[in-house]
């Protein structure tokens, strides 16, 4: 019962500071909503025993992208305060066609017969980080994909680099 | 009663259409990359909620979402390296300005 109340809350609090990011005139409000939807998100992973996703979440989005962004903001900004319009002018079919896309896919879910399905009870003894690890790493798992990771970091590395550089 | 998985679903499902409204009726670019975290988080929360209702036991569903914050990870700072460098030739991040490409 509490653990609902919780979902619950921690439910509108993501999807009010979702709603605000994407509404909000100031575009450092909008970063701070957002920030405040991601932490919502690791409180989630929280309740869903995923714990190091969860701090996972808070040092990778909020303490790296979130931040990123917010420079991204301040260092693109031509006026201090712009009053012009931040939302299109077809806004209303962006909001037909998002209410549409979520009636389509929670019908399409509803008709998933483990849709209504409770969480099985985890065993004690198997721990998830220690599995998650050993799965990062191991030949047979996901060792690959791991790798191919890296690679993609470092080519994103190189890229934005040599994209934003500047020459004096 | 504890929380049963369609209530997991049905948010990352609106979380996901919040992302999309964003990304479409937004006018500056930083904004719509915004949009998009939402869309990856919301795809991220749809992953774990499955591991954890359908497959505790195994780990392929939290590798999964590692990889997912890899990739946005990845695609914010390439992105907003884009969106730096558009900046210092148009002087311009609005979507509708950057329009060169367009015939």
């Amino acid at each position: 019962m509490a653990l609902q109340i919780i979902f619950i809350f921690v439910a509108a609090v993501t999807l009010g500071g979702a709603l605000m990011t994407v509404t909000s005139r100031n575009l450092v409000h909008s970063a701070l909503w957002l920030i405040l939807s991601l932490f919502g998100v690791a409180v989630l992973y929280v309740l869903l025993n995923a714990s190091f996703l969860a701090v996972a979440q808070v040092v990778i989005y909020i303490g790296a992208i979130a931040i990123l962004i917010i420079f991204g903001v301040m260092m693109t900004r031509r006026l201090v305060i712009d009053p012009s319009r931040q939302i299109n002018n077809t806004w209303w079919l962006a909001a037909l066609l998002s209410l549409v896309f979520f009636g389509g896919l929670s019908w399409m879910l509803s008709t998933w017969d483990g849709f209504w399905s409770e969480a099985p009870i985890m065993a004690v003894n198997i721990d998830p980080l220690k599995q998650l690890g050993k799965a990062l790493v191991a030949p047979d798992l996901y060792v690959l994909p791991f790798e191919l990771a890296s690679v993609l970091l470092l080519a994103a590395l190189i890229g934005s680099i040599i994209i934003a550089y500047e020459k004096r | 009663m504890t929380i049963p998985l369609s209530w997991y679903l049905i948010f990352a499902a609106a979380l996901f259409c919040v992302g999309l409204f964003g990304v479409l009726a937004r006018k500056n670019a930083i904004a719509i990359l915004m949009g998009i975290e939402l869309m990856l988080n919301s795809v991220n929360v749809n992953l774990v909620a499955f591991w954890r209702y359908r497959s505790p036991e195994g780990i392929t569903g939290q590798v999964f979402a590692v990889m997912v914050f890899a990739v946005a990870a990845a695609e914010v700072a390439v992105g907003l390296a884009l969106i730096i460098s558009v900046y210092r030739r148009r002087k311009t991040v609005v979507a509708d300005e950057i329009n060169l490409m367009k015939w």
